[in-house]
């Protein structure tokens, strides 16, 4: 049988990956360039007995994401860079208190309000250190209609897996685009739900490590009853300061993440066997690098393409990898520099790190990574 | 570039440009067996200022999702006549309302201009349809998806009580411009 095919915004698509991963609770507060996820949901959630809610702020919409994760829904949020630094606060506390949940983030320009029509990269480092204290994050970013959807139904079962918020950032232009899309048959694609306790509700502990780096969640309202909090915890959920305790928790929360990050980490690698030069890129602006790649090809310029699809955490093995064989690497992104520096940790000296930014609204062009390609002696 | 076709459709925000181009964009991909990408640019106005919708065709994947070497503009108004006209390619299809947009950009186009809005408001009966008269000039000028595909797309975006407004006004649109073009 044919698959059902749309030709969808990005947004859209968005949409319909987080019902697929079986989203069914979404709170929002409305703004330019998600507001198409919370447009789709609040009309498809209540026909799949869904909740939608519109929020009075930012800030509530988080903690109204937060609560219906405890309450065992698989749960969303979209936002833009604005909404991103309003619910830091709450993103911190879903990271300690390991709360699984999506947070689906259109870049626009910054700080502050910003462009907010115009297109961005620049909310990279806010979804990594935005909110304070040592955490790990896990970040994609996709660059076309079909991996919205795709990576919003990761995403889930990202935050499922490792009970931790997860981040999906396409830039506007990829949020806004339109493009036709395939939708997955339902199985298809794998669709993960997180560890409930298999101990009765008396010994159940909310942060009990026994089994691994990552507890199992019991949902409230089903006879399970624990204390959540912002603050360090026992395995029983209740606040210590126990120093050995806050230490060894600490860790763990970020080993969860970092001690799989084989099976995290995803990316393509586009012409990368024989090339000289390596453009590193991502959402939209990979777009642009294919197309310039293409052309230098055909002008016999060895270049490829090294496209980030989880940008935290960032593919650190990857980028050495190349160092030690590239004459340079070539960096676009709309902001002043985030993901080069990141980069430039990994070539460690090895290569050349050349970037071309452009934060004024408008997209990096194939020519202008053209053009960096010819300055490479 | 070969095998990538350009479209620009611009005007001002409210006329109902960037429809257009997603109805382009989807007589391409989902009913001419095509590939093709839509996108945007508009200001924070609901109404008025300069909107443009993009609309890249080819028969393999598209990458960069914008306009580099455009193949064909619509322009409804002056502003975006002047604005978005720079890189519209030598011998580019250039389809004007010849009422709002008098003064021709100098440069060797391939102009086509009739009076897009009005026709829409006097002779199809209502001035909402501009974009679809639009539409189906733009279709009969480049004949990069066929007048069959173009047309499935309109009427599929349409809700049924409008359906007999749209298909004649993209059928006026298509005989306009041909008629326009002699």
């Amino acid at each position: 049988m044919a698959k059902k095919v749309a030709f969808l915004q990005g947004n859209e698509a968005a949409a319909h990956g987080a019902l697929y991963a079986g989203c069914r609770f979404f709170a929002g507060y409305p703004i330019t360039p998600s507001t198409e996820v919370a447009e789709v949901l609040s009309n498809e959630l209540p026909k799949v007995g869904g909740k939608f809610i519109q929020m009075e702020d930012e800030i509530a919409a988080m903690a109204a994401v937060i609560g219906g994760a405890l309450g065992g829904a698989k749960t969303l949020t979209a936002t833009s860079g604005p909404g991103l630094s309003l619910k830091q606060e709450l993103i911190g506390y879903a990271c300690i208190a390991e709360i699984p949940c999506v947070i689906y983030n259109v870049m626009r320009g910054g700080p502050s309000t910003g462009m907010p029509t115009g297109p961005s990269q620049s909310d990279i480092m806010c979804a990594r250190w935005g909110t304070h204290g040592d955490h790990a994050t896990i970040a994609l970013l996709p660059a076309s209609v079909q991996e919205c959807f795709e990576m919003t139904v990761q995403a889930f079962n990202l935050a499922e897996k490792y009970r931790l918020p997860v981040f999906v950032m396409p830039d506007e232009i990829v949020g806004h685009m339109r493009e036709r899309i395939e939708f997955p048959e339902p199985g298809e694609m794998e669709v993960l739900d997180r560890i409930k306790p298999t101990v009765p509700p008396e010994q159940y502990k909310p942060y009990d490590t026994q089994f691994g780096d990552v507890p199992p969640l019991a949902s409230f309202g089903s006879g399970y009853k624990f204390h959540v909090t912002g603050l360090n915890k026992l395995p029983d959920g209740f606040p210590t300061t126990k120093a050995d305790y806050v230490q060894a928790e600490e860790e763990r929360q970020i080993r969860k993440v970092m001690a799989d990050v084989d099976n995290i980490v995803d990316f393509e690698e586009y012409l990368l066997d024989d090339a000289e030069i390596v453009v590193v890129a991502f959402g939209s602006t990979s777009r642009s690098a294919r197309f310039a790649v293409n052309e230098a090809r055909k002008q016999g310029i060895k270049v490829g393409m090294f496209r980030i699809k989880t940008v935290w955490p960032f593919p650190d093995k990857q980028i050495k990898a190349l160092a030690g064989k590239v004459k340079a690497f070539i960096t676009p992104e709309m902001n002043l520099g985030m993901c080069t520096i990141e980069v430039e940790r990994c070539a460690e000296g090895k290569a050349p790190v050349l970037g071309i930014f452009r934060v004024d609204g408008e997209p990096i062009n194939p020519g202008q990574i053209l053009d960096k390609m010819k300055e490479v002696k | 570039m070969s095998g990538r076709y350009e479209l620009r459709f611009s005007g001002a925000g409210g006329q109902g440009l960037i429809l257009a181009g997603v109805i382009m964009a989807e007589a391409a991909s989902i009913y001419d067996g095509k590939q093709a990408v839509q996108s945007q640019s508009y200001g924070p106005e609901a109404r008025g200022g300069a909107s443009k919708s993009e609309v890249i065709i080819s028969e393999g994947p598209v990458d960069y999702p914008k306009a580099t070497h455009v193949d064909a503009l619509l322009a409804l108004t002056q502003e975006a006549c002047d604005k978005y006209v720079h890189d519209l390619k030598e011998g580019g299809v250039l389809l004007l309302d010849s009422d709002l947009v008098q003064k021709h950009p100098a440069g060797k186009y391939n102009i086509t201009s009739f009076p897009i809005i009005n026709t829409a408001k006097n002779e199809v009966g209502r001035e909402i349809v501009a974009n679809i008269v639009a539409l189906g000039a733009m279709v009969a000028l480049t004949g990069v998806v066929s007048r069959e595909a173009a047309e499935k797309a309109v009427l599929s975006r349409v809700p049924e009580a409008f359906l007999e407004l749209n298909k004649k006004a993209f059928n006026t649109g298509y005989e306009k411009a041909l008629e326009a073009k002699k």
